[in-house]
């Protein structure tokens, strides 16, 4: 059925705007997949985003566009959000989602998934969190930590643009040490929170951080943390999405900025366990990654 | 463990047969067990095709808890597993119901208040899950007594909220929450609360039917919102979301929400009526000048006064109320007709229930109205308590 809900009822189909018909008509699903979705897509058909809502140049609204579009299997995916700038492209996902609160993002997503495994034992349904770094990193951080230690079957996307963007560009535990943010005033006084190590201690299976200035890298990562996790447990990857408003930074330089920062607090760290290493093997072999 | 498909059209996948709730509660043969609250909790759930329970430690409702994942255990509920806090298993729950499951979890006093974030956002959700609330006292100084001022904290989550007197009201009612919970047009999360240890731990005799009947499993395909499961339309939601916005609409499209989950909660009252045969249960003298408006344990002891009363020809009656929310305001006030002394015995120090029934009654009812007597922090409510108070009113300096 999950392919079906997006074909439009013939009856209403000339009253339904083209960006829904686009959907039916253009967008890719796994099924009709020889090859995975990915990145080569974007340019022809229809992106499960449909335009956005966050500042002009904002990294982090072309990193959700790379993600949608290297999800497995769109059709039978849950986004569990949190509150944050990530909260206000949400609905423009046209996949089901969840806003629920601040903070309990890997909370609810455990509850989700452990109900879909039991109510659609035979489908393979992924859930995936995406959440900034307040949501994931302070508020958040118990329930995300707590999901990993219980193996939960989902992945954990953390858009980390270190600082909370959306209430003003106030310090989080992400923020660099020394960066002047507001509640900061003198300077952040302790690191930035290595979130990917922690990850890895607490039990995920693929734990990634990285920087968005590679599309087909951000989709590579994508895949294979929602492979490991659907098959495994628990992957997390965290992906650096600059709040170039708040650095003071214009439209077009948020990649340059990403591009310096591939090589300083987001030089490339991944953790791949024994397991879903021997996994991804036979994915690749069998050309599902 | 069990597997959902396992259920046929007439059997849960517990092997249980498939009964109707009316069947469940009024019809089928009953036998009589000698239970804690705890216990009969369990055998309640395990009559009710449970899919997901999520639990946490916490005195006095952890036994329930343990109970209920010994369930899972032996195959009667399809999930189960120990969250890492209440805030924590109050989202876990939410996921759960939003996935399509008929979702039960147990708290108790400082639990509920780490939670309290998430029982707002249940109603808001419409999900129909049901907490058992265990009521004990809240921090600080510390305590683990019973006091049930946390159910204070709940009036106004959007949730319904009913209490049950002793352990044959608590399988009950916690069956039949399920089904009123449900229904399409309430569909709200229900809190079925009891007093801590009064009825979690104290053993009553108590009519149970056999175990080998449950309810009908849950259908979220009839639920006003779809299911989070990638199987119901629409694929999207919304295009614009009100959250972003500052303007009329989106104020209108908050509002016409938080009416819409209150005014389900509202809609829940013949469901409820039918399945508790009644919002408020009275007992006593029917041309009695003297009531007792109670909830919970202190209907029991309330019901000790009225009997210690009539000896010396005091008339009193007992009107005890099931549902706190929705109120059941019409109720209340028929039963006090004639009334001119109303006492409301409470296990907390504000008086949460004497403030709801003078809210109802105000301008409508000539009686005056006694908030208390009051006890609080673990303290018993003998009915000595209660008759001093009404001997005070009644015959002032004099006491009883």
């Amino acid at each position: 059925m999950a392919l079906d809900i997006y074909k439009i009822n013939p009856e209403f189909r000339d009253i339904m705007p083209q960006e829904i018909i686009d959907l039916e008509e253009k967008a890719t699903w796994s099924a009709k997949m020889d090859t995975p979705r990915g990145i080569k897509e974007l340019p022809d058909t229809k992106e499960l985003l449909e335009e956005h809502s966050l500042c002009a140049g904002c990294p982090e609204a072309a990193a959700l566009r790379y993600v949608l579009s290297a999800l497995p299997k769109p059709e039978d995916t849950i986004i569990v959000n949190s509150t944050g700038c990530t909260s206000l492209m949400f609905p423009h996902i046209a996949l089901h989602t969840v806003h629920s609160l601040f903070g309990n993002q890997n909370a609810v997503a455990s509850g989700i998934k452990r109900v879909l495994d039991w109510r659609f034992p035979d489908i393979e349904k992924d859930v995936v969190v995406l959440a900034g770094d307040g949501a994931t990193v302070d508020i958040g951080l118990d329930y995300t930590l707590q999901s990993f230690f219980r193996q939960e079957n989902i992945t954990t996307i953390c858009f980390d643009n270190e600082v909370y963007a959306n209430t003003g560009g106030q310090e989080s535990g992400a923020t660099a040490k020394g960066q002047v943010f507001k509640m900061a005033p003198l300077g952040k006084k302790f690191e930035k929170v290595p979130m990917w190590e922690l990850a890895t201690t607490s039990g995920c299976h693929y734990s990634v951080n990285m920087t968005a200035s590679a599309p087909k890298a951000v989709a590579k990562a994508v895949r294979e943390a929602i492979l490991v996790a659907r098959e495994i447990g628990p992957t997390f990857l965290n992906i650096y999405t600059p709040c170039i408003l708040e650095i003071g930074l214009s439209a077009n330089e948020g990649l340059g900025e990403m591009k310096d920062q591939d090589k300083g607090r987001f030089a490339s760290y991944k953790h791949v366990s024994p397991e879903a290493e021997e996994f991804l093997k036979k994915c690749k072999e069998e050309g599902r990654i | 463990m069990s597997k959902r498909s396992d259920m046929t059209n007439t059997h849960n996948w517990s092997g249980q047969k498939l009964v109707s709730t009316d069947y469940l509660l009024f019809e089928a043969p009953r036998e009589k067990h000698f239970m804690t609250g705890s216990e009969v909790l369990k055998e309640a759930m395990k009559r009710c095709t449970v899919d997901a329970s999520v639990s946490y430690p916490i005195t006095p409702q952890s036994e329930a808890a343990h109970l209920i994942g010994e369930l899972w255990a032996e195959g009667y509920v399809g999930t189960y597993f120990r969250g890492e806090n209440e805030f924590g298993v109050m989202s876990e729950v939410a996921g759960c119901a939003m996935a399509g499951a008929r979702t039960v979890t147990t708290t108790s006093g400082p639990g509920t208040l780490r939670a309290m974030e998430n029982f707002a956002q249940w109603s808001g959700t419409r999900i129909p899950c049901q907490l058992i609330l265990m009521a004990r006292g809240i921090n600080s100084p510390l305590t683990i007594q019973p006091d049930n001022l946390e159910v204070s904290y709940m009036l106004e989550t959007g949730c319904m909220i009913w209490y049950a007197e002793n352990v044959q009201e608590l399988f009950d009612m916690s069956i039949a929450a399920f089904t009123v919970a449900e229904k399409p047009d309430v569909h709200v999360p229900i809190i079925t609360v009891v007093d801590g240890f009064f009825v979690s731990h104290t053993r009553e005799a108590v009519m149970l039917p056999a175990d080998d009947i449950a309810l009908e499993p849950y259908d979220p395909y009839k639920a006003p919102l779809p299911p989070i499961d990638s199987e119901t339309p629409p694929g999207r939601f919304l295009r614009d979301p009100f959250v972003m916005k500052s303007n009329y609409i989106s104020y209108a499209t908050h509002a016409s929400w938080q009416w819409e989950v209150r005014s389900a909660v509202e809609r829940s009252r013949p469901y409820a009526e039918h399945y508790l045969k009644g919002l408020i249960h009275i007992t006593g003298e029917d041309d009695a000048e003297i009531a007792f408006v109670t909830c919970g344990t202190a209907s029991n002891q309330a019901k000790e006064a009225h009997r210690e009363l009539m000896k010396l020809g005091i008339k009193t009656k007992v009107i005890k109320l099931r549902t706190i929310r929705p109120f059941p305001a019409k109720e209340l006030l028929e039963a006090v007709q004639g009334i001119k002394h109303i006492f409301v015995p409470e296990f907390n120090v504000v008086g949460w229930l004497e403030k709801e029934v003078r809210k109802e009654l105000y301008n409508k009812c000539e009686a005056d109205i006694v908030g208390g007597p009051r006890v609080a922090g673990g303290m018993s409510m003998p009915a000595e308590a209660i008759i001093a108070e009404v001997m005070e009113k009644i015959n002032p300096g004099k006491g009883a």
